[in-house]
């Protein structure tokens, strides 16, 4: 905590002294809120399964005051970028803007796509409007401390009636240089009316981050009447990163938001994906999948406000839990009073490959309207001996069997990715971790 | 080719199989029938070796090999297939890739090299013709979202790909419509070599008209209570399964 309010000093005085004004008077109440929440314990019902000790605990420092990467190329990128070399991609290194490596130059006319510091000079309005108004740091300790370190990240707005065809890549990488340091990417998307995009973020690290560092991301999303949103997020952080990201939307009227999160990497990640249908005829579709492995603790908590009538929203979350690895995941779907007609399904399943692996599994269905058709579940379970028999019966061996119906569990909720590099890349992925043959 | 004595079988504390004597050779159709609850179903997952039944008593030789102590994929690398009576759906895996994977393993069990990719395609066009599948059925997940008709053709497509030597086919017509039934009654027609044989297991007649059987067996309370040509299944069509569970009795 001291060091964070010890950075903040440095951060205003240095890195971040260039901000307009209304951003440092965000800033400034944002670390007084951080002072005064603290790192949330296990009594905190949002934290209950996930203890974040090992990151309250530890001293990282601001990656803003360390020198700028130099020495990475487009090259070592390419495991996290699918073959997209014509994307929209800004990439970040550490945490810090890299123009070098990043590469907007075809964008069509009335999309911005640019790291923060830029917005503030070229989009200064939307900025003013938007950042901070979202992601809210009255009850988020690591929103608020993300908010008060609001330096760099990207800012992503696409006019009234523009699809934007080629998706936007948000890359941040780590290496070796983030060793000790902690990073706070800030993103912001504004999609106005009928505007359409797709927008991932990767966070992955380089083979030489060997050393522990801790991500702590927040991103903001509009969606103005009409517009349409596929958010992907793949968090690939190193086996010993920390790792904590948030995705805030807020939804216009007729506004379709598709989400998937991927989360694969990290010691300690969590993943909050909120998102508030504010007007009728939304969609929201949030899916996800989670890969765990040694001591490793996922954590996944969705919000999905139904404020108005005649929306729906749809659920998908499955993990993969082997060694003695941890999942979480925590959905909680609010339909307020006036939101009739709402139509939700939420489905959480979870293998478990393991004896020592688990799941603590909590969808939350609050419902305040009294004409909506709500569902939710949650499965843990083993393999399906059944399906084991049938394929052995065909004569696949034991083990390919059982690797194959692992992968199968998998894929079925990567078929949901309508990006095809991403959900081929991502389906690879998995294969060659839970296959010997790839 | 195969030679079943006095097998007894359970699953949990109840005996299902109570003794059943069967030997088929290579050419041979065997019709299997019985009424619900027989012990015919039984008798089929148990050859393929499925893990919730437990044989307590008598032997089963395959190709002169003990095949009781053959894991369920040894068996189907040995040559034994069963068509299931309910496909299981493998969401995620498909057809193509799970048939494929399937047929490599029971070309290394031959001592045969695995087939690549493409000539695997060129099969595949073959086979499909045989059962009247279309080719966007490879792509789909195996068996997920496929019709009952469509479940049981694919079977006898898994089927005419791996070429075993000996077929069992477990009420492979329940819930077909005439045509489904015709269909997969000439893939399995067409796939019959002097060298292979095939047990039919089924509840009615009818299937018996499409797959002309040299044997047929009555199977009631876990034992063979009649066997005899082909005729014997139509006199059960006529006559019902009564006479022969009063007899079993008798």
């Amino acid at each position: 905590m001291q060091s964070y309010l010890a950075g903040f000093e440095a951060f205003t005085s240095n890195g971040g002294k260039d901000a307009p004004q209304w951003a440092r008077s965000l800033r400034l109440s944002a670390i007084t809120r951080f002072e005064e929440l603290g790192f949330p314990t296990t009594k905190n019902e949002d934290w209950h399964f996930t203890s974040v000790a090992p990151i309250a605990e530890r001293e990282f420092e601001p990656l803003v005051g360390r020198g700028v990467v130099t020495g990475v190329s487009r090259a070592d990128l390419a495991p996290f970028t699918f073959g997209g070399d014509d994307w929209h991609t800004l990439v970040f290194l550490n945490g810090r803007f890299n123009a070098a490596l990043s590469g907007t130059t075809s964008l069509p006319d009335g999309v911005s796509v640019m790291p923060i510091a830029r917005a503030y000079d070229e989009l200064p309005l939307l900025l003013e409007q938007h950042l901070g108004r979202i992601a809210s740091i009255d009850a988020h300790t690591f929103t608020a401390l993300n908010t008060a370190f609001i330096n760099d990240g990207a800012v992503v707005h696409v006019s009234k009636d523009v699809a934007v065809e080629k998706p936007i890549h948000l890359l941040f990488v780590s290496d070796a240089g983030a060793t000790n340091g902690v990073a706070q990417p800030r993103n912001l998307i504004v999609l106005d009316r009928f505007a359409k995009a797709t927008v991932m973020e990767s966070y992955a690290a380089l083979p030489g981050a060997k050393g522990e560092y801790f991500t702590n991301a927040v991103t903001e999303a509009v969606l103005a009447d009409g517009a349409t949103l596929t958010h992907l997020k793949l968090q690939r952080e190193s086996e010993l990163a920390y790792h904590v990201g948030t995705f805030d939307v807020r939804q216009g009227r007729d506004s379709h938001l598709v989400s998937f999160s991927f989360a694969i990497g990290g010691a300690l990640s969590r993943t909050n994906v909120y998102t508030e249908l504010r007007g009728e005829g939304c969609g929201a579709t949030l899916n996800g999948l989670y890969l765990g492995d040694g001591t490793q603790h996922i954590d996944h908590q969705t919000r999905i406000e139904h404020v108005e009538p005649n929306c729906y929203s749809r659920e998908l979350y499955k993990g993969i839990l082997d060694g003695s690895a941890h999942g979480v995941f925590n959905g909680k779907v609010f339909v307020h009073p006036a939101a009739q007609k709402t139509d939700g399904k939420q489905t959480n399943n979870t293998l478990l490959l393991s004896e020592k692996a688990q799941i603590d599994t909590k969808p939350q269905l609050e419902i305040f309207a009294d004409d909506v058709k709500c569902t939710h579940g949650a499965t843990v379970g083993r393999l399906d001996e059944t399906a084991l028999f049938y394929m052995k019966s065909r004569g696949v061996n034991a083990r390919t069997a059982r690797e194959l119906l692992t992968y199968a569990f998998a894929a079925d909720v990567l078929e949901t990715i309508e990006l095809q590099e991403v959900k081929e890349g991502l389906e690879t992925a998995v294969l060659q971790r839970y296959t010997t043959e790839g | 080719m195969l030679d079943i004595r006095d097998l007894h079988a359970t699953v949990g504390d109840k005996e299902i199989l109570k003794g059943i004597t069967l030997q088929v050779n290579p050419g041979e159709v065997h019709a299997v029938m019985g009424p619900n609850g027989s012990g015919k179903s039984t008798l089929a997952q148990v050859l393929a070796g499925h893990p919730a039944y437990e044989v307590t008593a008598g032997s089963v030789t395959y190709g002169g090999m003990n095949l009781l102590e053959m894991e369920p994929e040894e068996r189907a690398q040995a040559g034994i297939f069963l068509a299931f009576q309910y496909p299981v759906e493998i969401p995620g895996v498909s057809n193509a890739y799970f048939l494929r994977a399937a047929y490599n393993e029971i070309r290394k069990a031959r001592g045969e090299e695995e087939i690549d990719p493409m000539s695997f395609a060129d099969l595949m066009d073959e086979k499909m013709k045989l059962v009247e599948m279309e080719g966007d059925m490879l792509t789909r997940s195996v068996n997920t979202g496929f019709s009952g008709g469509e479940k049981k053709r694919n079977e006898i497509l898994q089927m005419a790909v791996l070429e075993p030597k000996l077929a069992i086919l477990d009420e492979t017509d329940s819930g077909l419509d005439i045509d489904a039934l015709r269909v997969v009654a000439h893939g399995v027609n067409s796939l019959r070599k002097p060298d292979n044989a095939t047990i039919v297991v089924t509840h009615y007649q009818r299937l018996l008209n499409y797959i002309v059987p040299d044997y047929v067996h009555v199977l009631a309370n876990g034992r063979i209570a009649k066997s005899g040509g082909k005729e014997l299944a139509l006199e059960l069509e006529a006559r019902g399964y009564d006479w022969i569970l009063e007899e079993a009795v008798a």
